[in-house]
């Protein structure tokens, strides 16, 4: 008999809504450890909805349906104890936060998450060591991490600063929304590496984007489509394949046929 | 939902409401000319002071209220206040002749006094309510001709030093508040610094209002002579009341040729709940003079309590090469209303003043930068540089600002700018997504935006600042 997998997140018929308008129409998804998955859509299926219900934006509303986490309901968690959970969202558009410097703003992130897990602060020098490493991992300047969060970083800079956030933070589940949009061809190769050199048995991850290329360096196990609100469709790699050539729409004639 | 955040961050109740339970020597309410003989008589003062008390309680008779500040004041019954008290016992002259729970509050407010003296070398001027009660490290400063008393001993026995320089600055009849309060102050500090004497110390006084519905009329001279250097700091929390009470306090400063002045305030006066019931209501005038040749004053403060604060910190820049600074962080909350800013009056030539104002409201406060640069005819190559910014939390509050120029000289270069922005719920979501909570994230945005004040204070004020501004935010944002 084979093990059954431990599963990390399942979402069950979720449905969420901004302003009283429904975005998520009943989607699931299970993640286990170990696995990344794809996730593409047209522009507006609510797939950076889909990151941010998970993550815990206020400003959606879940009006039905599960998440669970570890077997922990996601839902009932305020947004920053699903961050010392170990989820991640880098952000499809990263806020700016004049007057507070990269690098108190991650010390602060790490030691909350290290209170979260019941462990003491870790000390300035460990911190600087740790900041060293991963700025490493992503080539990131040392000047961005003097400035403030974001503050005048350039579209491409900004998404080389969540991969390094999520580097610092080592998180079990990262979502990337459309992390790979802005970033030069180097970078995204850089960005693409550090996001491997971070894969691990234990760790899972949602990449949400609209192109290729970036499945050609982070390879995936599942390819799913959203539109509409659901997940319509779901492959291997391939199905990446077949959308760059084919487009949506034979998939959304096929979804508005039923 | 925003507001749901909003609601539960700016409900956190006000951390230093207590009072403390000391005999008082109160005189009956009201105000006449007998009260004032009364105080000056208490105070064994000579016959030229009480001669200044009345000359400025006749003229106030003849003054209103000033009403052009963006402020709404209620109804003072100036006749129901009483203008004295003072700890009845005897001033002790050690601190184990310190009323233990005076002590004891010091203690809550987080400055014990013991603590202090040994570690951080502070001689700490503690003024309950109206009487100094202690003071301390006045041998080492003796040492060095520095005089650091309360103004009743700087009246008793450096008398010619008071004389000359009491209402220099602001006289008897600069506004209501000041008249009123060169009629019925009861204490304060005097500070004189000799000439070529750097003050090896930060001076520093708490002030606390203590008895019920007992009016503070605190009064600061400090004089620093030719070549001369101190730094001073005041900081002050209230306990909390019913009654609203009002503090009318004045701070004159004189600097010399070639000295430098200090002068460091961090303001916590009980706010009032958040219903906006009681509260204190600051109306301060302060005003320094750079009299000398490159002489220099700056001032920081940090404004986060009072229900009302009407305060306008002030530079005459009359010598040649002086320079001024002042630099602020005003934060109201709840019902808080906040009108304050400063005037750099450039009299002299090549004369240098920097305004930075940082004003941070929330809830359904009201916040108002009001700033006056004046450049008269003869200030050669004047130069100011103001900048405020204002922060806004939620937007049920509201901010403000008011600058003001008058510029008499074309060599002059005045500059003014300006910027408003909010936190806005993607930042704090932003901030939530990385593990930190609301409060917290409040507290490192808000902290962020304040550090290029919050640096200008002396090391202890700045880590008290700093807890202070979360305090009296935690809650707040959407
Ligand atoms: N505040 C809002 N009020 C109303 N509608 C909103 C709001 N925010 C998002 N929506 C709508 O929700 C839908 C889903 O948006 P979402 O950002 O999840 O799409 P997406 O799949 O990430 O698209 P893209 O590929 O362009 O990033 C869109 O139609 C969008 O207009
Ligand atoms: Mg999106």
């Amino acid at each position: 008999m084979r093990p059954i997998p431990n599963i990390m997140l399942e979402i069950k018929d979720l449905h969420a809504s901004i302003n009283g308008k429904e975005i998520l129409k009943g989607l699931s998804l299970t993640v286990h450890p170990g696995e990344i998955h794809a996730i593409m859509g047209p522009n507006g299926a609510g797939k950076s909805t889909l990151s941010s219900v998970l993550t815990g934006n206020p400003a959606f509303e879940v009006t039905h349906g599960k998440v669970s986490f570890y077997g922990k309901d996601l839902l009932e968690l305020p947004p920053e104890d699903r961050a010392c959970e170990g989820i991640f969202l880098s952000f499809q558009y990263p806020v700016e936060i004049p007057g507070v410097s990269m690098v108190n703003f991650m010390r602060t992130a790490i030691n909350e998450h290290r209170k979260y897990n019941n462990l003491p602060p870790l000390s300035a020098t460990d911190f600087l060591r740790v900041m060293r490493e991963k700025k490493e991992l992503v080539e990131m300047d040392n000047k961005l991490t003097n400035r403030s969060v974001n503050e005048g970083f350039s579209g491409g800079e900004k998404k080389r600063n969540e991969i390094f956030q999520m580097a610092m933070l080592e998180p079990r589940l990262s979502i990337l929304d459309e992390t790979d949009s802005g970033l030069d061809i180097d970078a995204l190769r850089i960005v693409a590496n550090g996001v491997n050199k971070l894969k691990s048995p234990e760790n899972a991850s949602i990449v949400i984007t609209h192109y290729q290329r970036l499945l050609d360096y982070i390879i995936p196990d599942f390819v799913h489509v959203l539109y509409d609100g659901r997940i319509v469709k779901s492959g291997t790699k391939e199905l990446a394949l077949e959308l760059e050539k084919k487009g949506y729409d034979w998939i959304k004639q096929e979804v508005d046929k039923k | 939902m925003a507001e749901d955040i909003l609601h539960e961050v700016t409900q956190n109740e006000y951390k230093y409401g207590f009072t403390t339970d000391i005999e008082t020597d109160i005189i009956p309410t009201g105000l006449n000319e007998d009260v004032i003989r009364l105080i000056s008589s208490k105070k064994n003062e000579p016959e030229w002071l009480l001669e200044f008390r009345l000359k400025a309680f006749r003229h106030w008779q003849t003054m209103k209220m000033p009403d052009w500040a963006l402020l709404k004041i209620p109804e003072i019954d100036y006749q129901s206040i009483s203008y004295y008290a003072a700890p009845r016992k005897n001033a002790p002259k050690s601190l184990d002749e310190v009323d233990p729970e005076l002590l004891n509050t010091f203690n809550k407010l987080g400055i014990p006094l013991e603590e202090q003296m040994a570690l951080s070398g502070i001689a700490v001027d503690a003024v309950m309510d109206s009487v100094s009660v202690k003071t301390t490290f006045k041998e080492t400063l003796a040492e060095k001709g520095i005089i650091f008393c309360s103004f009743s001993e700087a009246v008793e026995h450096h008398p010619d030093l008071v004389k000359k320089y009491l209402g220099s600055v602001v006289p008897y009849n600069d506004n209501f508040y000041a008249a009123l309060n060169c009629a019925v102050f009861s204490d304060g500090s005097f500070v004189y610094i000799p000439k070529g004497v750097r003050c090896p110390m930060e001076l520093s006084t708490y002030f606390r209002i203590n008895a019920s519905n007992t009016g503070q009329f605190e009064r600061t001279l400090i004089v620093a002579d030719e070549d001369s250097y101190v730094s001073y700091l005041e900081g002050c929390t209230a306990p909390m009341r019913d009654e609203n009470q009002l503090h009318a306090a004045i701070v004159e400063i004189v600097v010399q040729k070639n000295a430098e002045v200090k002068y460091s305030t961090v303001q916590n006066w009980y706010p009032g709940d958040k219903n906006g019931n009681g509260g204190v209501y600051n109306f301060v005038t302060k005003r320094g003079i750079c009299k000398g040749e490159n002489s220099k004053i700056s001032w920081t403060q940090v404004e986060t309590g009072s229900a009302i604060t009407w305060k306008y910190p002030s530079c005459i820049l009359q010598g040649d090469n002086s320079s001024a600074e002042f630099y602020s962080v005003a934060v109201t909350n709840n019902f808080q209303q906040a009108d304050t800013g400063t005037k750099m009056i450039h009299l002299g030539k090549n004369t240098k003043s920097h305004i930075l104002s940082k004003g941070i409201s929330a809830g359904v406060s009201n916040n108002s930068y009001r700033g006056l640069v004046r450049v008269g005819a003869n200030a050669e190559n004047a130069r100011n540089f103001s900048q405020c910014d204002s922060l806004l939390l939620g937007d049920k509050c509201g901010a403000h600002t008011f600058p003001y120029m008058d510029v008499n000289n074309d060599t002059a270069i005045v500059e003014h700018e300006a910027t408003t922005s909010k936190i806005s719920e993607d930042q704090i979501f932003y901030c939530n997504q990385r593990g930190i909570s609301t409060e917290d994230a409040v507290g490192l945005i808000v902290n962020g935006y304040a550090k290029e004040v919050i640096n200008k204070l002396p090391m202890e004020f700045a880590v008290e600042a700093q807890k202070l501004l979360q305090i009296t935010l935690e809650g707040s944002v959407g």
